[in-house]
């Protein structure tokens, strides 16, 4: 029960982390793209990628913090919205491969592989750069509208919430597994070859994804910013806190939590786009309820309920991702799983709350519900 | 199958009035001894190139109930028999035999008769009538399994007098069906029709692709009117037990989910603490039931087959532990935090199964079926009912009894209901929470560790088992709701039942979104579940 307007960071650690932001986002592609390589200044390959990637997680974790650290709203199923967003994106970028595939045929490998004559009605329309992105913001946004006005009218909330989130993703899973869905199956979609009609891989298009993803998580974090710290989002902190007192107070919550629900999942949508082009491939496993829980144990070591701590966490998991499943494969699930126990137990507030700011009272009403 | 026959003749003995009948039938071709020879001239044709002489020849060499019949057709069917002007002679390993009355003579270096495919089938057909007589079970069933394939008019009697004499359910099936086919080819439209109506009866399974294969060249308005009746009521029995053995792997299912969820409804229950471990905890049964097996093996081998009995009180309390460890670690320090705990157990979860992969291998570990627990109970021709699922209902319920008893008859159980009902008030009046919490978390591991005995005998066990069945469990909660037994136990019925139902129309995948749909659907009518418990609610 944090007081709205208690302040997360100084001015001055605001202004590291745009500048740190900046670095990322502009000064990164552009030494990417500008020197040559080998250049001892310019980023790799794999970091930008690797960067990219993280970029995307963070803006997931920024929208699960909206509903989760302001709303009380733990969704087990974020990853869905994230993966539909990059399936629908992944559907344009098969379309550009063209004939270029390995059957050299008009409709996509997997179609060809299934002995399917024409284009399913559903992927009419995917060869239009506009029409995907618009799919990206129309399917996940209409799923999670239709969903959560089901969930939020009958007041489902708490781990029951949690629990039937987590059924809807791996339903989806499940769905998006069958060949006959028309979405690659196992495979899902893979071997992009062109985006925008320009080559994927080139160094200009990788600079081009890692400044994007950054300017939609800071644009993702200043609309949430924005949206806690108005009346809006003082509602939507109430009804985490008290929801019948709220609803005694005459407010219906259900368009609180929706409106923030469905932005929470749109956001994802667009990271999920953004990711697909970087990482070169889509498949239903980014739908399994595991990778779900995964972003809320970003938001946890961060520090829910304050944006930047979610932020925070997402490089640092994903970063001792990177370095564990390279260095020391085997013990990456203890190291996860320890995480996931250790901050719940010791660090209820994140690794934000060890940032001096912070006094002691608060951190141990941090972890209230 | 064909077996090198010799001495077919040695049976003479007591012969009635019907020899002369059994013989024109080629039946018990053996008793008929050589009171009729056969002439070598009679089978000149097989020498030469028309197809149907040939046929004609040995229809007539099937029915004339020769002593050697079954050995001229025998070397007919494998080209040991040498035709050459007004002679005939049959080759069994290095002798050769006369047609006519099977004196040894010398072995021929002429060509052979070859027999094409066609002719190798009416042969292989005519010997299975003959062989119907064979003293030895096998073959006579072998034979009747000939003939209900593809049977010849010519073998009518000799079929008929078999099924008389046929001694158990399956050959006078297979004979029947034979016979049926016969009629259903015939020229008579009336004995068509007559047994059209016979196989309606027919348990067999097959005559279904008889009778539907006889409607496509059937012109016969009764006829088509009786295959068509018949097939109604094949279909109906078929739908029926189909049915039946639907609603029997759902409850079968039922006791998976059942024994899987009916722990976490404990745990769920007194404390209101999602335990994502929960799946692990099964993983931890089955490997204990593995390691069992192990120890059996190397200690024990003579009572190998009952290690599994063994298992249930070792996975019991293996499980038992490991769930009083979590809780007394990790969940007593997050009560009133439900979703931190489930964060928290979700860890937990990732580290067991990773410290399973470590201890044990990625690869899934193998567990034998003891030999009690295999086969089954054969209800019908189409229905059979495999021990190891009986024995899950029998166990699943059994726990559930066990269960039932402790939460009515004992204290511990007067206070899980009392902690499951209001804490704080159970508090006040006494009951120990902190400890029935940690006995309550104890009883509900120990019966995911019993679930997971059960689930070693029919799935994989490996490190990530836990994780195929903990959404699982968690719909059966939510559906039957938390405080009550007949909940989880109606809602892991149905739902068993309800998604062996949806897998036969739609496929296992699809009937398993459909499924979780519908519990999605159904919260918003039910939010507490089935069975929820009588009372107000407020925030907390």
């Amino acid at each position: 029960m944090t007081p709205w307007n208690r302040p997360v960071l100084a001015r001055r650690e605001w202004a590291a982390a745009l500048g740190l932001l900046m670095l990322i986002g502009v000064l990164a592609p552009l030494l990417h793209v500008l020197l040559p390589e080998g250049a001892a200044l310019r980023p790799s390959t794999y970091l930008v990628t690797l960067v990219g990637k993280i970029l995307c997680y963070a803006t997931v974790a920024v929208a699960l913090d909206l509903i989760w650290g302001f709303a009380g709203i733990l969704s087990l199923g974020h990853g869905l919205f994230f993966a539909l967003g990059g399936y629908m994106f992944g559907m344009y970028l098969m379309r550009q491969i063209g004939r270029d595939g390995s059957y050299g045929a008009d409709l996509p490998d997997f179609m060809v592989f299934l002995d399917w004559k024409t284009l399913p009605w559903f992927w009419q329309g995917s060869d239009q750069w506009w029409w995907a992105m618009l799919m990206v913001l129309l399917v996940p946004g209409l799923l999670a509208l239709v969903f959560g006005w089901f969930m939020f009218r009958s007041r489902i909330k708490g781990v029951y919430l949690s629990i039937v989130t987590q059924a809807l993703t791996y339903a989806a899973m499940l769905l998006f597994f069958r060949n006959e869905t028309g979405f690659g199956g196992n495979n899902g979609f893979t071997d992009f070859k062109r985006m925008f009609d320009l080559p994927i891989t080139s160094p200009g298009m990788r600079a081009g994804l890692l400044a994007a993803s950054a300017l939609w998580l800071f644009l993702a974090f200043v609309l949430c910013r924005h949206l806690v710290r108005s009346k809006f989002g003082r509602v939507l902190e109430a009804i985490r806190d008290a929801e019948a007192r709220v609803m005694f107070l005459g407010y219906d919550p259900v368009p609180y939590k929706l409106v923030a629900w469905v932005i929470s999942a749109l956001l994802c949508a667009v990271a999920g786009a953004l990711y697909v082009p970087q990482v070169g491939i889509i498949n239903p496993g980014e739908m399994s309820p595991a990778n779900s829980i995964e972003i809320a144990v970003w938001v946890a070591v961060g520090g829910r309920g304050t944006l930047i701590g979610p932020v925070i966490g997402a490089f640092l998991v994903n970063l001792a991702k990177s370095f564990f499943t390279q260095a020391f494969p085997q013990l990456w699930l203890f190291f996860l799983g320890g995480v996931f126990v250790l901050v719940t137990l010791a660090l209820p507030g994140g690794v934000i709350s060890l940032l001096k700011r912070r006094s002691a009272d608060e951190a141990s009403s941090g972890g209230g519900k | 199958m064909r077996r090198p026959r010799s001495g077919t003749g040695a049976q003479e003995g007591t012969l009635g009035e019907d020899l002369a009948q059994m013989c024109a039938g080629g039946v018990l071709a053996g008793l008929c001894g050589s009171a009729l020879a056969f002439p070598a001239a009679e089978l000149a044709p097989l020498a030469e190139d028309d197809p149907d002489a040939k046929s004609a020849v040995i229809a007539r060499i099937a029915a004339s109930g020769d002593a050697n019949a079954v050995r001229i057709l025998e070397a007919l069917g494998d080209g040991r028999l040498y035709v050459d002007k007004g002679t005939a002679v049959f080759v069994e390993g290095d002798k050769a035999f006369a047609v006519d009355d099977g004196a040894p003579v010398k072995v021929p270096d002429g060509e052979a008769v070859v027999a094409n495919n066609q002719l190798r089938s009416e042969v292989d057909t005519a010997l299975s009538g003959l062989r119907l007589g064979d003293p030895d079970p096998a073959v006579r069933a072998a034979a009747a399994k000939a003939l209900a394939e593809g049977a010849d008019a010519a073998q009518r009697p000799a079929i008929e007098k078999a099924l008389a004499a046929a001694p158990d359910d399956a050959l006078r099936a297979l004979l029947m069906r034979a016979l049926a086919r016969i009629d259903l080819q015939g020229d008579d439209p009336r004995a068509r029709a007559e047994a059209a109506r016979r196989l309606a009866e027919s348990p067999d399974p097959q005559v279904k692709s008889l009778l539907s294969e006889r409607l496509r060249e059937e012109s016969d308005a009764d006829v088509r009117h009786a295959l068509e009746q018949a097939i109604a009521a094949i279909d109906q029995r078929i739908a029926r037990s189909e049915v039946f053995a639907r609603v029997l792997t759902g409850i079968s299912l039922g006791s998976v989910l059942l024994l899987a969820a009916l722990g976490l409804a404990i745990t769920y229950g007194v404390m209101g603490v999602i335990n994502m471990a929960h799946g692990e905890l099964l993983m931890i049964g089955a490997y204990a039931t593995w390691l069992v097996q192990g120890l059996f093996r190397t200690h024990l081998p003579a009572l190998q087959d009952w290690y599994l009995l063994a298992a249930v009180p070792v996975a019991f309390l293996v499980a038992a532990l490991v769930g009083v460890v979590i809780e007394r670690l990790v969940i007593r320090h997050l009560y009133g935090r439900a979703l931190e705990t489930l964060l928290a157990t979700f860890g937990v979860s990732l580290m067991l199964a990773q410290g399973a992969r470590t201890l044990f291998g990625a690869q899934n570990v193998e567990l034998s079926n003891p030999s009690w627990l295999s086969g089954g109970l054969e209800l019908s021709a189409t229905l059979v009912l495999p021990w190891n699922r009986i024995g899950i209902v029998i166990f699943s319920l059994a726990v559930l009894a066990l269960v039932a008893l402790i939460l009515v008859r004992t204290r511990l159980g007067l206070y899980v209901r009392a902690v499951t009902q209001n804490r704080r008030m159970a508090s006040c009046v006494g009951v120990p929470t902190g400890r029935t919490d940690a006995l309550a978390f104890a009883l509900g591991s120990g019966i995911a560790g019993l679930g997971g005995v059960a689930l070693s005998q029919f799935t994989n066990v490996g490190p990530d088992m836990g994780q195929a069945y903990i959404v699982d469990s968690f719909m059966v909660v939510v559906l039957g709701g938390v405080g009550q037994l007949a909940g989880t136990v109606i809602a892991s019925f149905g739902l068993g039942i309800a998604s062996k139902f949806l897998e036969g129309w739609t496929g296992a995948v699809i009937a398993k979104i459909l499924v979780l749909v519908f519990i999605i659907v159904f919260i918003q009518r039910r939010p507490q579940g089935l069975f929820a418990l009588k009372g107000r609610q407020v925030d907390a």
